[in-house]
């Protein structure tokens, strides 16, 4: 480890032994920081992951449907069907604070809450049921998908942060503190030193007067 | 702070049309370069959550990047009716990597 350039006085040691205790505190208080995020954020992954898979899986299904309704239906006549939605969802979007990490918390609502039938924008005569199929399954899906917008969208901010976190607690680690702790050292052996000679002089200037005596 | 957020879903029209019939916005695209100023567009038009198909986000993979600092909008991945390219699937994989050092799960 280097030392830092800075001139071997009394006061430059203090400064750096004040410094050295912010450095220690911080150290200390990013590492819990780091810790309690890494425990969250496994928590979140793996919600992630497994809501991933069930929604995948899910939305495939209501693809295959929708496919299939689109084989049986006119091309113009599907999209006429879906072309002027009765419902709408919007989404109420808070901040959560982990950690000093502000992550989304994602609320859906419905214009037509209550209403089951308000998802079927069409009238049933020219529409073929595996249409219905398709979107009842694919409205079963939101709230999963929702849920899954807002468990990725807060690992992917936690990861970033968790590896800001870290990039600060190893530089504290392995640089800023052993860099001042050795500067301290080197300061005190140079005083130590000093002093050394200074006493010795003085001894030799002493017995060079008594002699003269 | 509360506000009220639309949801868009971005995709090739075959996929993303059942979309429709539940109120969400959908946008239809076919190239990257279509792709990717209509993220950006509806990006900035208080979009709270943008569902892009994965065939899609493959094809721009930067602009997808661009919001993941965010928090909002949320950029999600969703397989397409042709299946899914796993890269939803990764990329949680690389935020675990990114987080822990090493994939742990």
């Amino acid at each position: 480890m280097a030392k830092l350039n800075v001139n071997p006085t009394r006061m430059e040691m203090s400064n750096l032994k004040k410094r050295l205790v912010t450095a220690k505190r911080g150290h200390k208080l990013l590492k819990d920081k780091q810790d309690e995020l890494m425990r969250r954020f496994i928590e979140l992954i793996k919600k992630n992951k497994s809501l991933r898979m069930e929604v995948e899986r899910e939305l495939q299904e209501s693809f295959k449907d929708f496919l299939i309704a689109s084989a049986v239906m006119s091309p113009e006549m599907l999209e006429e069907a879906v072309a002027y939605p009765k419902e709408s969802i919007t989404v109420d979007i808070k901040k959560k604070n982990i950690m000093s990490v502000h992550v989304p918390v994602m609320n859906f609502i419905r214009k037509f809450d209550g209403d089951e039938g308000s998802i079927y924008p069409y009238g049933f005569a020219q529409t073929s049921s595996e249409l219905d199929d398709a979107i009842s399954k694919l409205y079963g899906i939101m709230p999963k998908l929702l849920e899954l917008a807002e468990v990725e969208k807060a690992c992917q901010l936690m990861a970033n942060e968790i590896e800001k976190t870290r990039r600060r607690v190893n530089a504290l680690e392995y640089r800023t503190i052993p860099d001042l702790e050795e500067t301290i050292r080197y300061i005190r052996m140079k005083l130590d030193e000093s002093e050394r000679s200074t006493i010795t002089r003085l001894m030799k200037v002493k017995d060079m007067i008594s002699k003269e005596a | 702070m509360i506000y009220m957020f639309k949801i868009a879903v971005v995709g090739d029209k075959d996929s993303i049309l059942a979309f429709k019939a539940l109120g969400v916005d959908v946008f239809s695209v076919y190239d990257s370069e279509e792709a990717r100023k209509t993220v950006d567009t509806i990006a900035r038009n208080n979009y709270g959550i943008i569902f892009i198909t994965e065939q899609i986000a493959n094809l721009i993979p930067d602009t997808i990047e661009r919001y993941d600092k965010e928090i909002i909008p949320a950029v999600i991945l969703i397989p397409s009716n042709q299946g899914t390219l796993n890269i939803g699937m990764s990329r949680i994989n690389k935020n675990v990597e990114k987080a822990v050092g090493s994939n742990i799960l």
